[in-house]
């Protein structure tokens, strides 16, 4: 208690201060000009948003990560399955062609890791109990996370879009709408599902078992490593039923159009229900995620 | 500080159990604008359960929460946006700088442009650190972290702010510092503030007192009046067996000896008087070391519930037995 006074940082109570002091009758209380309902719902759903983007920005090994990654996974792989790889009744489809559209899966699904991940970190240092303690809603916060790592997801993968042209992408068969619209309905239902895992795993050595077992498969799965086609039957209806095919397809119609789809064997009848089923596959795993943040510790 | 008739936030009958335990048990509390209520008790006691409840992390079994005279549920958006919080664990985000932190504090309540910009300088300014606004909080001191806790969660102006532990593991200095600004800031905001906490140094601070004992409300008043209850002086005598030196205190002098934490302590209206007697009465080194000293309210936790306020076990067993005398 015998600190000396010299030591003691005084407060600011130089003319502001004091000046305040007769407000104190009168607070204007900030509740009566903060804005409610969906306005304060936006809030948080944009603060944590931008929150993400601005850390993925400071945190330089990530950056580096996020850039070299996909160029050494679809070098190293292509690299190595380019003799043995082919596929019946596609000629001139080589490794390099067919693995494009799932990495640049890949690095949606990666993204989404990344913020399940900075969920457990941000729960354990007492961030996330700031967040739920105030008067955002749990979907506000799950839609904030969600979107800022599909934010993330589209920047990396724009940036990966640079090699397309070595991949064979023609700029006469790029979808970009459709590019952009299935590659956020991915991010924002791989990080809904994330989310919910990880408040059910609690703490990051559990999350890396579980993205081993679940969400590394679901992407080997999906059609992005090998084709559907020449599955044996039972992973093939694995493969069917996996909401990341849909993803994987969705991405290789966006950049070659139907016709590579169809010769790889993954392609829905008739295409175009990788976005309905991408929007289901979405909102019903940010929901989930929702549900599953309680409030409680 | 002048109460208004209704007091700010009322606790009304608060019951939390966790399976069997009974975490907390029908707790009744007013807090009146402008005051700064303390929670003391060990760790165990309730604080926490009471301070998750009101933090809307938890649900009660049981009871009401009264804001401004209505009742509300702790999960009203419209009571969270009153309420400011700092938690054990810091909120502060160490990739982003101080201003950036009460930024996104600011924004999290809905507050944006010109009056969220107002109120994070304004901040600053309170807790005397606009000139450092600009750095990164993860190069900051333990110290100035805390005091940065305070403006976070005063930033979109709460009428109350809750604080669970604030100034553990604060130095000496920090945890002066970190008072004096928590003062001038509930005179300039008009602030109410409900705080646990462990530290009789921090209870001291407080205007009022709830203390807290196994889920249940013992005693709640004013530092001064609670620190009353113990009359006189606490005397402190060191031996090698304190429980024997303890048994013939009582026996010999009739005084109320009791061990704690491995001393024997008695509360005494003389102090002065008694030590030369004691020194007589047991020479040849059987005592250690004599100390006499005010009471504390760490003294008053121990008379009023016969446990130590610091440690989370009951270890002071005889002291029950000795006040039922």
């Amino acid at each position: 208690m015998n600190v000396p006074a010299t030591t003691l940082p005084t407060p600011d109570t130089s003319g502001e201060a004091e000046q305040e002091v007769s407000r104190v009758d009168a607070p204007a209380p900030a509740e009566e000009r903060a804005p409610g309902g969906l306005a304060l719902q936006w809030s948080t759903v944009r603060v944590l948003l931008a929150r993400d983007v601005v850390r993925f920005f400071r945190q330089p090994s990530r950056i580096v990560g996020a850039l070299a990654q996909p160029i050494l996974f679809w070098f190293v792989i292509g690299a190595g399955f380019a003799g043995s790889f082919r596929v019946e009744g596609a000629q001139g489809l080589d490794y390099q062609r067919f693995s494009f559209p799932g990495v640049v899966t890949m690095v949606v699904l990666f993204s989404a890791i990344f913020a399940t991940i900075s969920v457990i970190e941000d729960r354990r240092e007492g961030f996330l109990q700031s967040v739920l303690a105030g008067p955002g809603s749990r979907l506000s916060v799950v839609l904030g996370k969600a979107l800022g790592s599909s934010a993330i997801a589209l920047l990396q993968a724009s940036l990966f879009l640079f090699f397309a042209p070595l991949a064979g992408v023609k700029a006469a068969t790029l979808d970009v709408p459709l590019l952009l619209t299935v590659m956020v309905l991915s991010a924002l239902g791989l990080t809904g599902m994330g989310i919910a895992l990880a408040w059910w795993v609690r703490s990051t050595a559990g999350y890396h078992a579980v993205m081993s077992i679940v969400l590394l498969p679901m992407w080997v799965l999906s059609g992005a490593m090998f084709p559907l086609k020449g599955a044996g039957p039972l992973l093939a209806w694995v493969m069917r039923l996996n909401p990341m095919r849909f993803s994987v397809e969705g991405v290789r119609r966006a950049l070659y159009g139907a016709e590579a789809s169809l010769a790889v064997g993954t392609a829905s009848s008739g295409a175009g229900l990788e976005v309905p089923v991408l929007l289901v596959f979405a909102t019903a795993f940010l929901g989930l995620a929702a549900l599953s943040i309680t409030r409680r510790e | 500080m002048t109460h208004s008739a209704v007091p700010l936030l009322q606790l009304d009958g608060l019951t939390r159990r966790f399976k069997a335990r009974v975490a907390l048990e029908g707790l009744n509390l007013s807090v009146g604008a402008g005051e700064i209520v303390g929670l003391l008790g060990p760790n165990g006691a309730g604080k926490s359960t009471t301070f998750q409840l009101l933090a809307g992390l938890l649900s009660p079994d049981a009871g009401r929460v009264l804001f401004e005279g209505r009742p509300l549920s702790l999960h009203d958006p419209a009571l969270r946006r009153r309420m400011g919080i700092i938690f054990q664990r810091g909120s502060l985000d160490d990739l982003m700088s101080a201003r950036e932190n009460l930024r996104l504090g600011a924004r999290l309540y809905g507050l944006t442009g010109a009056r969220a910009h107002e109120r994070v300088e304004r901040m600053l300014r309170l807790i005397g650190l606009q000139d450092r606004g600009d750095e990164r909080v993860s190069t900051w001191s333990g110290g100035m972290r805390r005091r940065l806790e305070l403006a976070r969660a005063l930033v979109h102006q709460p009428r109350i702010v809750l604080m669970d532990e604030p100034t553990q593991g604060l130095d000496e200095a920090s945890f002066r510092s970190f008072w004096s600004h928590l003062r001038a800031l509930r005179d300039a905001e008009g602030l109410t503030v409900l705080l646990t906490t462990h530290r009789a140094d921090e209870a001291e601070m407080c205007d009022r007192l709830a203390v807290l004992d196994s889920g249940r409300l013992v005693a709640t008043d004013t530092p001064a009046a609670l620190a009353a209850r113990v009359g006189g002086d606490i005397l402190t005598l060191e031996a090698r067996e304190p429980e024997s030196l303890a048994a013939e205190l009582r026996q010999r002098l009739g005084l109320e000896a009791r061990v704690v934490e491995g001393r024997v302590q008695v509360e005494v209206e003389q102090g002065h008087a008694l030590v030369p007697r004691l020194v007589e009465a047991f020479p040849a080194g059987r005592l250690a070391s004599v100390s006499l000293r005010r009471p504390t309210l760490a003294d008053v936790f121990l008379q009023l519930t016969g446990r130590v306020l610091g440690a989370d076990q009951p270890t002071a067993e005889p002291a029950r037995r000795s006040r039922r005398r």
